[in-house]
């Protein structure tokens, strides 16, 4: 998993990448817009950081207070050390309740469980009910963005799918269609399921309810039309007060897309009379990251997507250059204390532009911990080839004659070699840039000669 | 003015190799600004590429070397807004020398922010009609908050734009993306190539379709890779460091 | 050990320091709240209309089944709150008191004694709520001030119509909830 080689292959349909980056630059400014509609904007964020900061501080506590509020609600609690396990539990209250088709809403944590083909090997049908999810489900794809599952996908390519898949007209590729042929589509799914599958987007200890938004009300469809609803969160996901609520409403879906609030956010704190609520809290390496201190603030993310949007990587190359579920520059600080060695390029795949870090909601220092993670990176690396020439130039630059020799000789030969060595293929520079012209003396040596 | 405190130059290795003409401004610059300004000659380089690269725990030597060259001076100032950035938040902690590495991460600033915070000029009187378009570096915008961020919701500022406008004749034009980054990065310039010249090259369509003559900034490392691109295009748009614009308006 | 033993303990055993609840500030909100909140709903492409709008909604759309459990609009009910929420399929147009709205975003407070059945606001075609101006708090920590601690099975905080804008960013109003959302001032 190579993000080079990844993004130079997006880049390479110049005009779709093109679309790509205005879009999700388009979302960007939508925040920019409305962040700027609100005076307190900065108070807010900081508020929500230092809310974050506290729940990671005290989290086994808010864990348990939100199991005993939530238990004495009638919701079952279940706690799930990794993957593996909560796929298990998810298959098992399946088999409890004899269902074998399923919808599930957006939930980011079941796509890293890697959950809908462990259920459908196991003989289960999932759908998708979001519709950007259930467009890449269509294609089999994994979504490209967090919030914004099919943005990597032109109209035309859905409508040929829909066609394939739900009989819609051949080349008809307009939105207000196709979104109609969904909605009748998914209804049908809605009205059949005895069991739905939600994320969540809050965990409120202090109630034991948790919250759930969408805008097209998809995760609501399913859960109060079946009998039973399996919410899925990671531990980090909790906050300890309804009151908090209001401060993460009011930041998230302006952060994700530029919309003062989704249209739906969904408190469930107890069952209808005769139906069940179950949740999952699951670890899943959250413990792991937790526990290590650069990196620990990580887990205040609250999925918005808006660093991937404001990421000028991201929009070039694409979600799925990053292979990770979470893509851009969150899933570049998460992936790696998942697996270093797969994600070792993810954290190079950056300027350290810092944006992302002023997007964020809760003040994540991600481009910090990018720098933070690769210096890890090539720690676990060992000695190699880079690392030598590293230390090499620790040595000259550590020597000012070493410098002046190396410096000296560079500058040198760049005069001497023709165009057609300094600009060969060997040199990644020259590939599509002109070097710097020579000048015939450094700025030392004019100094010497007119200063000293 | 500044009277009896001795300043640094600082040059970042790569402009004193390949643009002295932007060190000769900065010095010349301060000096017509009334400061005392010795570049010492024995400095090499802050140890950021190899920080960024991931060596940061290589770089005590020459992060060591650093802090001796300049630990007499009052102030240092750097023609760069990333390298003052490393120096500050990212060298490594030199054992033995924590009290002097404070001392130096306190007193060195990038060119515009000393001359409007520590030598308290306002702007900068003169003459130079010219288009001009600002390239916000990012380590000098969001590192060292040269200038108000987009991203945030903040009172705009923007300590380059105050010393230019009052230049005779001096556009400044406004871009669709502020503060987008060029593409640089460093290492990320080679290893990244194809997304680093995608990045220079829509930061350079942004100028140009808003008919920029001169591109201005405050990290030659941007304006190198900007130039580098655009000499290869044959695009028409000229590039001249801050300190080069701000020191041939004074003269 | 059991998972949560297993989780927990983990947790437990990472020293951490320690970090302060911080305290919400009463953030204000300048202007009628009327107006914001009537603006706040027409960006999320809902409409506010005025107590005699409603009959004009009514009489001007074919609505065939219509449930209104807002007690001052019974007259317009031509069925029953069935108890399976399957049966509400074919509802046309729902029409439902709200308990307050919130002027920063149009977001309105329902709970299970104002949706009769929990999948009535998602379910129906067309969605009506009624909502008293004096109700109207200015931003959402008004509005959880106001909820407080009570239980309440199910809570919703409802600003629009059903929306997406998966294809293409290109926004279309009527995803999988109702195609519209009339709020009813009065």
């Amino acid at each position: 998993m190579n993000h080079p080689q990844e993004a130079a292959e997006f880049l390479k349909d110049a005009a779709n990448a093109k679309w790509h980056d205005d879009t999700l630059w388009f979302v960007r400014d939508k925040r920019d817009k409305i962040s700027k509609s609100v005076p307190e904007w900065e108070a807010l964020r900081e508020l929500a950081s230092q809310i974050k900061d506290n729940v990671l501080a005290n989290l086994e506590t808010y864990l348990v207070e939100f199991e005993k509020n939530a238990k004495a609600n009638n919701i079952h609690v279940h706690w799930a050390k990794d993957a593996a396990e909560h796929n298990q539990i998810v298959l098992d209250i399946l088999n409890e309740h004899r269902c074998q088709a399923i919808v599930k809403s957006k939930s980011i944590l079941t796509e890293e469980c890697h959950l809908n083909p462990f259920l459908e090997k196991n003989g289960i049908e999932v759908v998708d009910t979001d519709l950007g999810e259930r467009i890449v489900q269509f294609l089999n794809q994994p979504p490209s963005h967090i919030v914004l599952p099919a943005i990597h996908l032109k109209k035309m390519a859905i409508s040929d799918v829909f066609h394939e898949k739900l009989q819609t007209e051949k080349g008809n590729d307009d939105p207000y269609y196709l979104t109609q042929a969904a909605r009748k589509h998914l209804r049908e799914k809605f009205l059949g399921a005895k069991v739905a599958i939600t994320g969540v987007n809050f965990g409120v200890a202090e109630t034991g309810e948790f919250v759930v938004c969408t805008n097209e009300g998809n995760a609501d469809m399913g859960v109060h039309l079946a009998d039973v609803h399996i919410a899925c969160m990671g531990i980090e996901k909790i906050i300890p007060k309804r009151e908090h609520l209001g401060v993460f409403l009011r930041l998230l879906a302006r952060s994700a897309t530029g919309q003062s609030i989704t249209n739906y956010n969904s408190h469930f704190r107890s069952p209808s009379p005769g139906k069940e609520i179950h949740i999952i809290l699951v670890d899943n390496g959250r413990t792991e990251q937790l526990g290590r201190e650069k990196f620990r603030n990580s887990l205040k993310c609250i999925r918005c997507g808006a660093c991937m949007n404001t990421c000028p990587i991201y929009r070039r190359s694409g979600g799925f250059s990053y292979g990770s579920t979470v893509p851009g520059p969150i899933g570049s600080v998460l992936s790696p204390g998942i697996d270093l060695k797969k994600h070792s390029s993810l954290p190079f795949a950056s300027t350290l532009c810092g944006s992302c870090s002023d997007v964020c909601p809760v003040k994540i220092n991600i481009h910090e911990q990018l720098y933070e993670w690769r210096q890890e990176i090539t720690k676990a690396q060992g000695t190699n080839a880079k690392s030598i020439s590293m230390s090499i130039a620790n040595g000259i630059f550590a020597v000012p004659f070493a410098y002046k020799i190396s410096a000296g000789m560079m500058r040198g030969a760049l005069k001497i070699l023709p165009d057609s060595i300094t600009y060969s293929g060997l040199n990644t520079w020259g590939k599509q840039r002109d070097l710097p012209e020579l000048p015939k003396e450094s700025f030392k040596d004019w100094y010497k000669k007119n200063r000293k | 003015m500044l009277q009896n405190k001795n300043i640094g130059l600082f040059i970042p290795c790569y402009v004193d190799q390949f643009y002295p003409n932007v060190a000769i401004a900065t010095l010349e610059l301060l000096e017509k600004l009334g400061c005392q300004v010795t570049y010492p000659l024995g400095q090499t380089c802050c140890g950021q590429p190899m920080a960024n690269a991931g060596y940061e725990r290589d770089t005590i030597g020459t992060t060591k070397h650093f802090l001796k060259t300049f630990k007499d001076f009052d102030y240092i100032v750097a023609p760069s807004g990333s390298c003052v950035l490393h120096v500050k938040e990212h060298s490594p902690t030199v054992p033995g020398l924590e009290s002097e590495q404070q001392a130096t991460q306190h007193k060195i600033y990038e060119l515009t922010e000393f001359i409007t915070d520590i030598l308290k000029i306002d702007s900068i009187r003169g003459s130079y009609p010219h288009k001009v378009g600002y390239h916000a570096s990012c380590h000098g915008q969001r590192g060292l908050r040269l200038a108000s961020a987009s991203e945030l919701h903040e009172t705009p500022f923007n300590k380059a734009r105050q010393l230019l406008q009052q230049l005779e004749g001096l556009e400044w034009v406004e871009l669709n993306r502020k503060d987008e980054c060029c593409g640089f990065g460093g290492t990320f310039a080679v290893t990244e190539e194809a997304l680093s010249i995608q990045m220079g090259k829509d930061r350079l369509e942004d100028h140009i379709s808003h008919d920029v003559e001169i591109l201005t900034g405050g990290d030659m490392s941007c304006i190198m890779h900007l130039q580098g691109i655009a000499s290869r295009n044959k695009q028409n748009i000229q590039f001249k460091h801050i300190a080069e614009i701000l020191n041939e308006a004074i003269s | 050990m059991s998972s949560r033993e297993n989780i927990l303990s983990k947790i437990i055993s990472i020293p951490r320091d320690g970090k302060p609840l911080p305290e919400t500030p009463d953030f204000s909100l300048k202007g009628d709240l009327v107006k914001l909140f009537t603006q706040s709903i027409q960006a999320n492409k809902g409409e506010v209309v005025g107590e005699e709008g409603l009959a004009d909604i009514i009489a001007q759309n074919n609505f065939k089944k219509i449930l209104s459990l807002a007690s001052q609009y019974e007259e317009f009910s031509n069925t029953e709150l069935p108890a399976d929420p399957h049966q509400l399929k074919d509802l046309d147009l729902a029409i439902i008191a709200g308990q307050f709205g919130v002027a920063e975003n149009g977001a309105i407070w329902l709970t299970d004694e104002n949706m009769g059945l929990r999948a009535l606001p998602f379910i129906t075609e067309h969605l009506v709520i009624v909502l008293e101006k004096k109700s109207l708090v200015a931003n959402m920590h008004g509005a959880y001030k106001k909820i407080g601690l009570p239980h309440s099975g199910f809570g919703l905080f409802i600003a629009g119509p059903s929306k997406t804008a998966d294809i293409e960013q290109s926004l279309v109003i009527g995803a999988h909830g109702a195609k519209s959302l009339r709020v009813v001032l009065v």
